[in-house]
């Protein structure tokens, strides 16, 4: 890794400003705090923003080349903005051979993924295949949000979205 | 301590750090990709393995050498897996070779001739071409790429920035900037170290030959063309000399057969800094403020304090830098005195480095929409021009530059090596301070090239404390220091490339190394030596200047036109001012 001059120049990122302070303040400041701060970020804002990495590698002295080395290395972080509801569709060897796909698709159509995307403009969905989730018993299985749905038909994933909708009307 | 077999042949170890080390001692030429002798090992090209008996296959630079091993370096296993190592590189590689401005000097090509590679095995793949960025004074072009991480490694150790890292994994692993900005856009210095280094085409500086063409080709301008001190040491390499020969008159001779009308030394503007700067210092001691004063002639170490160490803008001395003094020279004096009006001349400057190029496009070296220079071509730009000529630059007559700014004096020329603007500064600060004349003016404990050297010379008026570093790792050294109120100093030269300008973005590439700047410094210091007059106070036509128009150092007519300012700046360097060269 690279260490950096400070750059003097102060970032602005809205909102998360005091949320980086107390992720900042609760990790330290030693280059090896890294990954478990880009973790907290990526947890609370779903993604890794530009801004927040900048101000990162500003507060690490280490370079914003080197912070985005390590955020664009491991597939836990994301750079762009996530839905509010992750979905990974699991396309292990035992979700695959069960029909994993036709889930995968149904849920894409269901929730208005235009081709080549996978978070809706609405901001409300993630969709996307994840190798392996390791509950092959359940296949095929998708996790939303860390919850996890086993055995799925294509009924059974629109029933979910509809249920996750209906919850929507609510928090609107 | 010990010995070990190199092929067969008995090699006494001398404390070498690698076993790369211990074969090249042993006088063989093992081909490497990824190591520089001033950096951190990275260990990733695998052109350097060797057997080593009960291990097997090792990458020699980074396997420590021990006593009794049985080292072989030419087994048909290695030179099978060497051709393999390089076939796969040319894989993935954009093999333009005809049209790199890297062809004849580059590193991966002289090694896919050196291991005879005439087909490849691998087909290649070009499904991913990546953009170009064109935006800044250099050209990154991803596609050659062979991912050594030099200028990673260059410009966060040595540089202390970080501009470039590795980004993403597996197959689609990239050395790039952060966010894949454009060069532009970074906090780059522009100190073209990372050019310098990279063992391909894939950082190379832009050229800006074709715009030095067109001038000298347009009857309505008077081209004048000013020649750093760090050039004359170098250029010769391009053409067969050995590093550090001065070939001056040569070059002189070089540019009037380009078409120059006038060529002025950029050292005789070095002498009228000298004498500025000086009387700067002087009055910064008197009134004991904004000390240390850090001397301001490298623009890559100028844009790195704007950007990183705003508070210490004060202490920058406020000179110009000797390109910016004589662009000033020419377009508001020179210009006024033959007769011809600022546009109608076209100044050209040949400088060993890459950041002279942003400094020339500064908006404060502009006046109503006339900048003081119009170009900076760098020493392998300008190589390219001679041969492109056809100019058969060895048996050149040696002619001498042109009056009333061709006159420099061995301060002025020692300002292209780390030391030698401290040490130029010294012989006028000394005999103003003491008040009596300097019988020997070489300071010979300013020079050298540790990275960061310090010096205190005791005067019966007090004690100055000098600082000189190169590399701007080692500048941040000394600044948080100063900041930490660590140290204290009266003055600080500070230099963004190593060995200073001799060893700048621009210079020519010859794996330059810490001996061919060393070389190259000598050259100078040796001009210094035969040169008549060795203070800048001593240079009568400088002095004359003065008479004719600019009263005294420090007047109010020397800082409107020798002087400038600075200004705190984010990541963004980009200038309301001209774009460099976009192309
Ligand atoms: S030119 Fe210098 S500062 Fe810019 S990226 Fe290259 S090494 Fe770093
Ligand atoms: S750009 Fe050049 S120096 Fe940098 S990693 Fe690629 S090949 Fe190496
Ligand atoms: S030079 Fe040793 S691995 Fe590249």
């Amino acid at each position: 890794m690279t260490n950096t001059a400070t750059n003097l120049q102060m970032f602005e990122t809205g909102s998360s400003t005091n949320f980086l302070d107390a992720v900042l303040a609760k990790h330290g400041s030693e280059p090896s705090a890294l990954i478990p701060i880009l973790q907290d970020i990526q947890e609370n804002d779903r993604y890794l923003s530009q801004e927040a990495m900048d101000q990162v590698a500003h507060a690490l002295d280490l370079s914003a080349a080197t912070v985005y080395g390590v955020a664009t290395f491991y597939a836990q972080f994301s750079l762009e903005p996530k839905g509010k509801y992750v979905v990974k569709v699991c396309d292990g060897t035992a979700c695959h051979v069960r029909g994993s796909l036709p889930v995968y698709e149904a849920l894409r159509k269901r929730v208005g993924l235009a081709n080549g995307t996978f978070t809706t403009t609405n901001g409300r969905y993630t969709v996307e295949t994840v190798s392996c989730l390791g509950a092959c018993v359940l296949a095929p299985v998708i996790t939303i949000n860390d919850q996890v749905y086993g055995h799925l038909t294509v009924d059974a994933v629109n029933m979910i979205i509809d249920t996750l909708e209906r919850e929507g009307e609510h928090d609107d | 301590m010990g010995w070990l077999l190199v092929n067969g042949q008995s090699i006494a170890l001398n404390g070498e750090k690698s076993l790369l080390d211990v074969v090249q001692n042993a006088g063989i030429d093992l081909p490497t990709l990824c190591y520089h002798p001033e950096l951190t090992i990275h260990g990733a090209c695998r052109l350097c393995m060797v057997e080593v008996k009960g291990r097997g296959v090792v990458a020699a630079c980074h396997t420590p050498p021990e006593s009794g091993m049985v080292v072989n370096t030419n087994t048909a296993l290695l030179r099978r897996l060497r051709k393999m190592a390089l076939e796969l590189l040319l894989s993935s590689h954009d093999r333009e070779c005809t049209s790199c401005s890297r062809s004849g000097n580059c590193t991966l090509q002289g090694l896919a001739h050196r291991f005879g590679i005439r087909d490849l095995r691998f087909s290649q793949d070009d499904t991913d071409r990546l953009p170009i960025d064109r935006s800044s004074i250099l050209v990154r072009d991803p596609n050659k790429c062979i991912l050594c991480g030099e200028c990673v490694r260059i410009c966060g150790e040595v540089q202390s920035i970080g501009v470039y890292d590795f980004a993403h994994r597996g197959a689609k692993m990239q050395v790039t900037t952060a966010f894949h900005q454009e060069l532009a856009d970074t906090n780059c210095v522009h100190c073209g170290q990372c050019a310098a280094i990279c063992p391909t085409g894939a950082l190379v500086i832009k050229p800006q030959i074709q715009e030095a063409w067109n001038a000298l080709m347009d009857e309505s301008k008077t081209v004048i063309i000013q020649v750093a001190p760090a050039v004359r040491v170098s250029i010769g390499e391009e053409f067969g000399a050995e590093p550090g020969q001065s070939t001056m008159g040569k070059l002189i001779s070089a540019l009037r057969s380009l078409g120059a009308s006038k060529v002025f030394d950029t050292g005789f503007a070095a002498d009228l800094t000298v004498l500025e700067e000086t009387e700067e210092f002087l009055g910064r001691i008197q009134k004991g403020e904004k000390l240390p004063q850090f001397t301001s002639c490298c623009p890559a170490w100028v844009k790195y304090a704007e950007q990183f160490y705003p508070e210490f803008l004060p202490h920058l001395s406020t000179c110009r830098s000797p390109q910016q003094m004589m662009g000033s020279l020419v377009k508001r004096y020179y210009a006024k005195a033959s007769g011809k009006r600022p546009e109608d001349l076209y100044m050209i400057s040949i400088m060993p480095c890459t950041a002279k190029k942003f400094e020339a496009a500064r908006d404060e070296f502009t006046t109503l929409g006339i900048p003081d220079v119009d170009l900076v071509l760098t020493t392998q730009e300008l190589a390219q021009m001679i041969r492109e000529a056809g100019i058969d630059y060895t048996s050149l007559p040696e002619t001498p530059p042109d009056r009333p700014f061709g006159f420099v004096t061995g301060a002025g020329v020692i300002f292209g090596v780390t030391g030698g603007v401290s040490e130029a500064v010294l012989r006028l600060a000394h005999e103003r301070l003491t008040d009596t004349e300097l019988k020997n003016a070489a300071f010979t404990e300013v020079r050298g090239y540790s990275g960061m050297r310090s010096w205190e010379l005791e005067l019966d008026q007090g004690t100055l404390r000098l600082g000189v570093v190169h590399g701007l790792a080692n500048a941040k050294a000394i600044l948080d220091d100063l900041r930490a109120g660590k140290v204290y100093f009266d003055l600080v030269e500070v230099m963004a490339c190593p060995g200073g300008c001799i060893g700048g973005g621009g210079q020519p590439i010859t794996n330059v190394n810490g001996q061919v700047r060393q070389e190259r410094g000598a050259g100078l210091y040796q001009d210094d030596v035969v040169t008549a007059v060795h203070k800048s106070q001593q240079n009568r036509d400088v002095l004359n200047i003065y008479a004719d128009w600019l009263d005294k150092p420090g007047s109010p007519m020397a800082h409107e036109f020798l002087h400038t300012t600075y200004r705190k700046r984010g990541a963004q360097w980009k200038t309301s001012g001209r774009a460099i060269g976009k192309a």
